[in-house]
């Protein structure tokens, strides 16, 4: 072998090593930054009392509440739609234009970006149904937006459900409906909760949207109707981040609202991959 | 092909041709198989013995562009006419699959699962499970452990476990798709003294490459080669005066 | 038995209909977005909007300039990909190539991480780590530059481009790589003759998917970039403040009343940024399928 090419071997890895350390240098540095600036700012009083002295001071409640809310409302829209989208997708549709089409359409839903998503919330739901500024409108945006993320990761689910299984029971006689019921969808479900869990962690963090569709810059109290505005932890650190005369003073408050963020959607995420590998084990004894 | 059958014919196939795609693997098969025996399917493998065992019932609906010409009547009913409820069908002809594929769920509800959803009664589903069980062989083996994991059992008696399940939905004929093919030897013979066990009650067909297998448990013997059916007849015929030269080659070892 | 028929035909059509639901919906969001942004055209002609270099909004005689928020995206995403593509490429061939499986089993999550981290997170830290880093490093008179929004739309990018990169690579068979391999060739060689080449396919969709998920990105942008809107030169460009097409939508869509020319401009200037990412979209899963690499 030229030792040219040892030597040219021996500079490409350590090349490749360094853009790796880099890369886990970057994790590391927000993770560290955000936890070691904001861990002595969160309280149980934090976490449950409203903000006071024009936001300089109090608690983060609200913001608390109004992202839960907006957690359950799009959820609770888009994870039906987007497992039976699934399961037709997987278990029913043929290949062809219709089939193409529909594919077609979750891929570009996926790749929208999400203050385009604002807009037509604020067009479709704002606007042209009435629903003003609003919990509703916020949450039916983001549906759409997690809808692509949910019917992916349930489609992935269905994917790795056997064969074997299907075959099995058809040869029962019975039904396809039943057996996707009773056979593929218990299997599955591991998968699919994997990636509804992985949505609310996109749901906990979207702030582009809800900007255009409801979310409150400040409210005195709890939104009460899904007509109210809201306030939510993304854009409460935004606006606290940005906006105002205190930016200095609130400092501490939006390290505590970034790592109450990152801890729901890294928790979140965490959990995730936590139910996956619990079935992965159970489903392979 | 007359029934000269001991116990009549249970199905008819006339003029049967598959394609997957432009693939023509069945060529024109007719084939007369009695009830109440044991029926097998030999040839080299790629030869449509599978493709034909899935036509007996319509498992190839599943598959996409797969087309069927002929007729296949099955006491008397054409199962590919317009009619024809393939639910009910599978429910009358069970199948067996080369891998053993018990749900994962409890032996219990593997077994339980086809009457339940059938609307047996809840009361009689133990007794249907307790039946299927012995039927299966399987019934002392796992008695004391109905509600554990199917997916613990060895491979033999996960075997077993899907032969009662087929069994516990009451059909009339059962295909089995080389069912040994991933299993021991102790097992295999398990299970090549249940098939003659149920060959009293079940018209049975057989898939298998073992040709050794064949002559120990079938009555009749089809032998298929290339997707077309060379010879068919009783078992001992077959094996020991072939009318063809290539069932002769075939069974002689001398190709496949 | 009757019962029975209809009972599967009708979950298979309610199955249907909510995958039809994504169709709807995309349908729907094209519907609203670009109605509300031709309205704009009533009043003001498309090719101001188009030609004008200036985007005075508010002023008497209102401009509405496209040219300096779509060259303030395309700036800030350019600057991204320069980044984020060698060192996303260079780490997802570490992880596929070099790393041992553990090492990679905890890599893979690391990477993911960064995925998971909320834009408006990434936006905070870049504004109070990165933008006074990049003002003192440089001398600059402010910190919010071009610059600051690539660096942080690059590391929001990485995992886009490691991950979709890394199951490229890994996906080459390994009797290619061994076939190389036993001609004597070093594994670096390998994998910058061979392997690399054989993934290319999925490289470029992983860097399309990048682009589409750095030109999309507006809370980050927004908080770092000093959301100035001027034509950006290039490259001193990069170290002065820009204003991309998202972080105008999002700063001013608060205050314009509903209905104006203004509000429709806002919505002229997402309809550009959809149809954009609609290319890029459409690009990188053409790519994917075309090129995908065959066993
Ligand atoms: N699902 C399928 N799609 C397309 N071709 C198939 C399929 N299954 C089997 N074939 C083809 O049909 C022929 C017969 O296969 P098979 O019935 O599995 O043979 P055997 O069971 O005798 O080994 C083979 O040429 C095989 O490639
Ligand atoms: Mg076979």
């Amino acid at each position: 072998m030229l030792p040219n090419a040892k030597i040219n071997e021996k500079i490409a890895f350590t090349l490749l090593r360094m853009a790796m350390g880099l890369v886990v240098l970057f994790v590391f540095i927000i993770l560290y930054y955000i936890i070691s600036n904001g861990y002595s700012v969160i309280s149980l009083e934090f976490l449950t009392s409203m903000p006071a002295k024009r936001m300089t001071a109090g608690g983060i409640y609200p913001a608390i509440v109004g992202t839960i809310y907006l957690i359950i409302g799009s959820m609770a829209v888009a994870l039906p739609l987007g497992i039976l989208a699934a399961i037709y997708l997987n278990e029913y549709a043929r290949p062809g234009k219709v089939t193409w089409t529909i594919e077609m359409a979750i891929s570009n839903l996926a790749g929208t970006p999400s203050v385009v998503f604002g807009l037509f919330g604020l067009a479709m739901f704002v606007k042209y149904m009435g629903f003003g500024p609003s919990l509703l409108a916020a949450s039916l945006t983001l549906a759409l937006l997690i809808l692509p993320v949910i019917i992916r990761a349930s489609q992935e689910a269905l994917i790795t459900v056997p064969k074997e299984y299907r075959e099995a029971s058809l040869a029962l006689g019975v039904t396809k409906w039943q057996t996707i019921y009773r056979v593929v969808l218990p299997s599955a479900i591991p998968g699919m909760v994997t990636g509804a869990v992985l949505s609310v962690g996109r749901v906990a963090g979207e702030t582009a949207p809800i900007l255009l569709t409801g979310a409150a810059y400040f409210l005195p109290r709890l939104p009460d109707s899904v007509f109210s505005q809201f306030m939510a932890l993304p854009y409460h650190l935004f606006v606290l981040a940005t906006a105002g005369t205190n930016i200095a003073q609130t400092r501490p408050i939006q390290y505590g609202t970034a790592l109450i963020l990152l801890i729901i959607v890294l928790g979140v995420n965490a959990f995730a991959i936590a139910i996956r590998n619990h079935y992965r084990k159970k489903m392979h004894r | 092909m007359t029934d000269d059958f001991a116990n009549g014919t249970e199905i008819e196939v006339r003029g049967l041709n598959l394609w997957y795609g432009t693939n023509h693997a069945l060529h024109d098969i007719s084939i007369d198989i009695p009830k109440n025996s044991v029926t097998a399917f030999i040839g080299p493998s790629g030869c449509g013995k599978s493709t034909f065992l899935r036509c007996l019932n319509r498992m190839n609906d599943l598959i996409p562009n797969c087309r069927i010409e002929g007729n296949v009547n099955i006491n008397g009913e054409d199962i590919y006419s317009k009619g024809v409820d393939v639910v009910d069908l599978r429910k009358k002809v069970g199948m067996v699959f080369q891998k053993p594929n018990p749900f994962p769920m409890s032996i219990h509800d593997n077994v339980a699962y086809g009457p339940r959803i059938h609307g047996a009664p809840r009361k009689e589903i133990e007794g249907i499970v307790e039946y299927a069980l012995r039927s299966g062989a399987l019934w002392d083996e796992v008695s004391g452990r109905l509600n554990t994991s199917a997916l613990d059992l060895s491979g033999g008696q996960q075997q077993r476990l899907c032969i009662a399940r087929t069994l516990a939905v009451k059909p009339e004929v059962i295909l089995f798709d080389e069912p040994c093919s991933a299993l021991d030897p102790i097992s295999t013979s398990k299970i090549e003294d249940l098939i003659l066990e149920l060959k009293k009650q079940y018209t049975i067909v057989i898939v298998t490459h073992n040709m050794q297998q064949a002559a120990r448990i079938s009555d009749y013997t089809a032998f298929f080669l290339l997707g077309d059916l060379i010879e068919f007849g009783r078992t001992e015929q077959i094996f020991e005066s072939p009318q063809r030269k290539e069932t002769e080659d075939y069974i002689t070892g001398r190709f496949g | 038995m009757f019962k029975r028929n209809e009972m599967e035909k009708g979950v298979e059509s309610l199955l249907f209909i909510s995958a039809v639901a994504a169709v709807l919906a995309l349908f729907l969001l094209c519907l609203f977005l670009f109605r509300d942004g031709i309205l704009l055209f009533k009043d003001y002609p498309l090719t101001g909007f188009l030609t004008e270099k200036s985007w005075y909004p508010t002023s008497l005689d209102p401009r509405f300039g496209l040219q300096p928020l779509l060259f303030g995206s395309i700036l800030v995403t350019v600057g991204a990909i320069f980044f984020a593509v060698p060192l996303g490429i260079a780490a997802a061939i570490y992880i596929s190539e070099l790393a041992s499986p553990r090492v990679a089993g905890i890599l893979k999550p690391l990477t993911e991480i960064l995925a998971g981290i909320p834009s408006v997170v990434f936006g905070f830290f870049g504004l109070v780590v990165l933008v006074p880093v990049i003002q003192e490093a440089l001398d600059l008179s402010t910190g919010q530059t071009a610059l600051t929004g690539s660096v942080m739309l690059g590391v929001m990018a990485l995992p886009t481009i490691i991950s979709i990169s890394e199951d490229a690579i890994s996906s080459v068979p390994r009797s290619i790589k061994e076939g190389s391999l036993a001609l004597g060739s070093t594994r670096w060689q390998t994998i910058h003759k061979v392997t690399v080449p054989a993934a290319l396919s999925g490289i470029s969709a992983a860097v399309m998917l990048g682009i589409g998920r750095a030109i999309g990105e507006t809370m980050t942008v927004m908080m770092v970039t000093g959301n100035t809107a001027i034509i950006p030169g290039f490259p001193s460009g990069l170290f002065e403040p820009v204003r991309t097409m998202t972080a105008t939508i999002a700063l001013e869509m608060g205050e314009v009343p509903q209905g104006s020319e203004h509000f429709h401009a806002l919505f002229a200037v997402g309809s550009v940024l959809f149809i954009t990412t609609f290319i890029i979209n459409i690009a990188a899963g053409h790519i994917k399928n075309r090129y995908r690499f065959r066993l």
